[in-house]
């Protein structure tokens, strides 16, 4: 066993009945810790938890032996609703089949341990929440087992549990059973978990809870909330972004059957329908003039020399050691290259929505969100209302990949402003073509790196320019996000790079570019475009030193031996160096990311043009695996995400308008395009990572090396589309 | 008023003919299984079946359902095919957000119905008009494999 935890030095766990009967484990955060965001973290006991059955509460059981479990965070295909029970049921030797999920409310005590407001991001949540889960699952096993020593009348050491039973020598008790007297003794002070060799449930591959709705089409998503009086609303919004409404006629939108109310709320003009038909029809009888306004004239081609000439200079400075500049003006040999990488949506397949009932001093929000903080506030602030007068039923993201999380809370407010401007409950919802062209992009960028190579064939010195937007500018991360200029998501990847460790002259500096286009975190954020640049050079410089590309990143990642485990075994398991079929070639890629380390080999063809990739192996060190399946199942995501991205997906502007609009010209992985996937796990006893986007950074530049040994020519913008035709 | 055969029941709707079968399932059934992706038959979210052949619900109007079957994922499992399909994908663990997954079983249900023993090419064809964002591909193509062995 190891040694108890005093839980109350962390968190603050509160053990109470359920009216309905039962047992209910609350917890509360006395402060949120880095990340806070102003007004973000008060102390429960607010009028919120007085309205709400437990508004803290992460596990009830009830007298059913049912054991319902609240996800602090959003379930959105990663498999939370899954791992976070699985630590609870761990600690508390529970029945598994009697588990039930349910979203969490918005509510302080459901703040990101390590962010200090209610988010799923950052591929976070288990690492994160593995000590507060696993602490509920042990306190309430102490609970019940302090229940049955008192009904029982023996020592509390003389008791064990198993699956959902408290365990004498000759009898056995139900959890339910116990629920009502453990909810009447008092709280444990410190808990003790259990020693990881003893575990049933963590690290074994346990099939989703969520499987069987999803299977027979009763989960409920945002998309499918229904209740008497909701109404459907669409948004005409600006062709540009920063355009506003000069004038509208609503008079043809009113004619179509079915459309109630035509309103104009500050991101446009709302028409209010009984149905999404009779409101997308009345969209387009809408008529708007409207002024562009200032970015009236964006254009892709304009922009990306406007990039190219700001890289000709360095910006300001993200990292820098020794003097590079003599140093390349000294090399043995110098490579010298551009990469560039477009926007990119992150068109989850379930469209934005959002429904909103507004009452007398209350607003009821029911949304796939991945922000719950923000969103609560935003509605709030639009309301004149305060954030826990707000109440968000979180459902099933239909996809997240980071858009459902957004500091400007940009949908929500949006539906907000049309409920209020409506006076009725409205759910706002997006068309594919709103979500391809509404903005809140992975920023567009463009690295250019000059490297000296000395005589044995690595690098002495580097430099490298990144031009791009920022993503954290003026957004509450602002504060601890830019430092000095340099918002650290733009060069993550590239001033932490490991390569640069290896070289004792380098200069890593950022143009941050203002355009007007909105842009946000994309599934892995900085690194979705890093790795491509920083895994592209050193398989250029390992050519162009006549090495083999793993050698050459085996000799540079030395002193990385958590890189170098993944590159290994993925190396290994694809079999790197032994001979492939006619016109087939590898390339390799490793990168960490989110507390993880990635390695990918990609077996790629190249036939008159046309890339195919066949297969590709992964290997991962998360540290512990707790959900092994979920974990594969999240490589395999992020490798289907990121291989859509570098072959086909780009967001272009003209006269200020973007080019694509739905599935058919914004362009994502099918399955006729998908590889064989194998993913390999490194065993490791290693600090936790997460597993939801570093998967995906070494994609890209794992195809195009394999791109490069098939063909010679390497590709230094993504999408790769037609290069090679 | 137009009567829809929905699932084996006859239902009346009171709305224009020409309103795809998708938003008459969703909207006035409250059917919410089948999912609205992308409104012109590119992501296949929407696939139902009509008269047991696959369709894009997003651009199919009510009025061409007159007089046929409308199946949706709320009934498939009362289809020998489907029930195999959806055990195959339980076994499997296919689903992650599970947005996409009523129009990927839909489109796997037909697929197995006409062909019972599916090479990878011919899942490749009649697959890749869904689109999963979430890349549960391989997963899929080796459920769609589970449910042949299953059915044969």
């Amino acid at each position: 066993m190891t040694a108890p935890l005093n839980i109350s030095r962390r968190t603050f766990i509160k053990a109470s009945a359920l009216v309905v009967g039962g047992l209910v484990i609350a917890f509360s955060i006395p402060q949120a810790k880095r990340f806070l965001l102003p007004g973000a973290a008060k102390e429960t006991g607010s009028a919120d938890e007085a309205k709400l059955p437990a508004p803290n509460a992460f596990l009830r059981i009830g007298t059913d032996n049912t054991i319902t479990v609240m996800l602090a965070h959003s379930e959105m295909g990663q498999s939370i609703w899954t791992t976070l029970p699985m630590l609870i049921a761990e600690e508390l030797d529970a029945d598994w089949s009697k588990i039930k999920v349910e979203h969490a409310s918005a509510s302080p005590a459901y703040l990101h341990t390590a962010y200090g407001i209610q988010i799923t991001g950052g591929s976070s949540t288990t690492w994160s929440e593995f000590d507060r889960y696993r602490q509920a699952g042990a306190l309430t096993r102490q609970l019940l087992i302090g229940a049955a020593a008192e009904q029982l009348g023996v020592p509390a050491a003389n008791l064990k549990t198993e699956n959902g039973f408290v365990i004498s020598d000759d009898t056995k008790i139900s959890y339910g059973d116990l629920a009502e007297a453990a909810a009447k003794l008092e709280t444990p002070k410190a808990v003790t978990l259990k020693d990881p060799k003893d575990w049933k449930v963590i690290g074994k591959a346990t099939k989703r809870l969520d499987g069987p709705e999803k299977i027979n089409g009763t989960a409920v998503f945002g998309q499918d909330i229904h209740f008497d009086g909701l109404m459907t609303a669409m948004v005409a919004r600006s062709p540009v972004f920063g355009g506003s409404v000069k004038s509208f006629d609503a008079s043809a939108a009113k004619q179509v059957k079915g459309v109630q109310q035509v309103v104009q709320v500050p991101t446009g003009v709302a028409v209010v329908a009984d149905n999404y038909w009779a409101a997308k029809q009345g969209r387009e009888a809408l008529k708007v003039e409207w002024d562009l306004g200032p970015n009236a004239s964006l254009d892709s081609k304009a922009m990306l020399e406007d990039f190219r000439s700001k890289a000709a200079n360095p910006g300001l400075v993200a990292a820098q050691l020794g003097d590079s500049k003599t140093t390349l003006s000294k090399a043995e040999k110098l490579i010298e290259a551009e990469y560039v990488l477009p926007y990119l949506a992150h068109s989850p397949m379930e469209p934005l929505n959002c429904s909103v009932r507004i009452e007398k001093d209350a607003c009821e929000i029911w949304t796939g969100t991945q922000m719950q903080t923000t969103d609560q506030q935003a509605a709030a602030k639009i309301l004149g209302l305060k954030p826990e007068q707000v109440r968000i039923h979180t459902l099933f993201l239909g996809g997240g990949f980071g858009r459902r999380a957004n500091p400007a809370a940009d949908f929500v407010s949006e539906a907000v402003q049309v409920a209020k401007a409506a006076g009725v409950p409205v759910k706002t919802v997006w068309s594919r073509e709103d979500d391809v062209q509404g903005g809140y992009y992975r920023p567009m960028y463009l690295h250019k790196a000059k490297i000296g190579l000395g005589a044995d064939g690595f690098p002495t010195a580097w430099e490298q320019v990144t031009v791009g937007q920022s993503i954290m500018l003026g957004t509450p991360f602002e504060a601890f996000m830019i430092k000095d200029g340099v918002d650290a998501t733009s060069v993550e990847g590239i001033a932490d790079s490991p390569y640069l460790k290896k070289i004792p002259n380098y200069h890593v500096s950022l143009h941050t570019v203002k355009t007007g286009i909105p842009v946000l975190w994309w599934r892995s954020v900085g690194h979705s475009h890093s790795a491509f640049v920083m895994e592209s050079l050193v398989d250029e410089l390992a050519h162009s030193a006549k090495k083999d590309p793993l050698d050459y990143r085996r000799e540079l990642l030395k002193g990385h031996p958590r890189h170098l485990a993944a590159l290994n075994l993925a190396a290994e398991k694809a079999e790197w160096g032994k001979p492939l079929p006619k016109g087939v070639s590898r390339g390799i890629a490793v990168h960490e990311s989110f507390g993880s380390f990635v390695a990918q080999v990609a077996e790629v063809s190249v036939d008159q043009g046309a890339v195919k990739v066949h297969r590709m192996v992964c290997a991962i060190d998360c540290g512990l695996a707790v959900n092994p399946d979920s974990l594969k199942a999240q490589m395999e995501s992020s490798i289907s995400f990121g291989l859509g991205a570098a072959m086909q997906s780009e967001i272009t502007f003209k006269e200020g308008k973007v080019q694509q609009s739905n599935f058919h010209d914004y362009l994502v992985m099918r399955m006729s395009d998908m590889p064989k996937v194998e993913v390999h796990i490194v065993q490791s006893t290693e600090k936790m990572g997460g597993v939801g986007e570093p998967g995906l950074p070494p994609v890209a530049p794992a195809v195009t090396n394999a791109i490069f040994a098939a063909t010679g020519k390497r590709i230094r913008q993504l999408p790769i589309g037609n290069q090679l035709a | 008023m137009i009567i829809l055969n929905i699932n084996g029941k006859e239902a009346q709707l009171d709305v224009s003919d020409d309103m795809p079968i998708l938003w008459a399932l969703r909207d006035v059934m409250h059917l919410t299984g089948t999912k609205f992706g992308c409104g012109m038959a590119q992501c296949g979210a929407c696939t139902v079946h009509l008269d047991g052949q696959a369709i894009r619900s997003c651009i199919t109007p009510i009025a061409a359902a007159v007089g046929k079957k409308i199946t949706t994922i709320e009934d498939v499992q009362n289809d020998k095919v489907g029930q195999a399909v959806q055990a195959a994908w339980s076994e499997v663990d296919v689903v992650q957000c599970g947005y996409c997954q009523s129009g990927q079983i839909m489109a796997a249900t037909a697929l197995l119905t006409t062909n019972q023993k599916p090479t990878d090419a011919d899942i490749d064809a009649a697959m890749s008009g869904n689109i999963c964002r979430c890349g549960t591909y391989p997963r899929i193509r080796a459920a769609i494999h589970a449910a042949a062995t299953k059915l044969a």
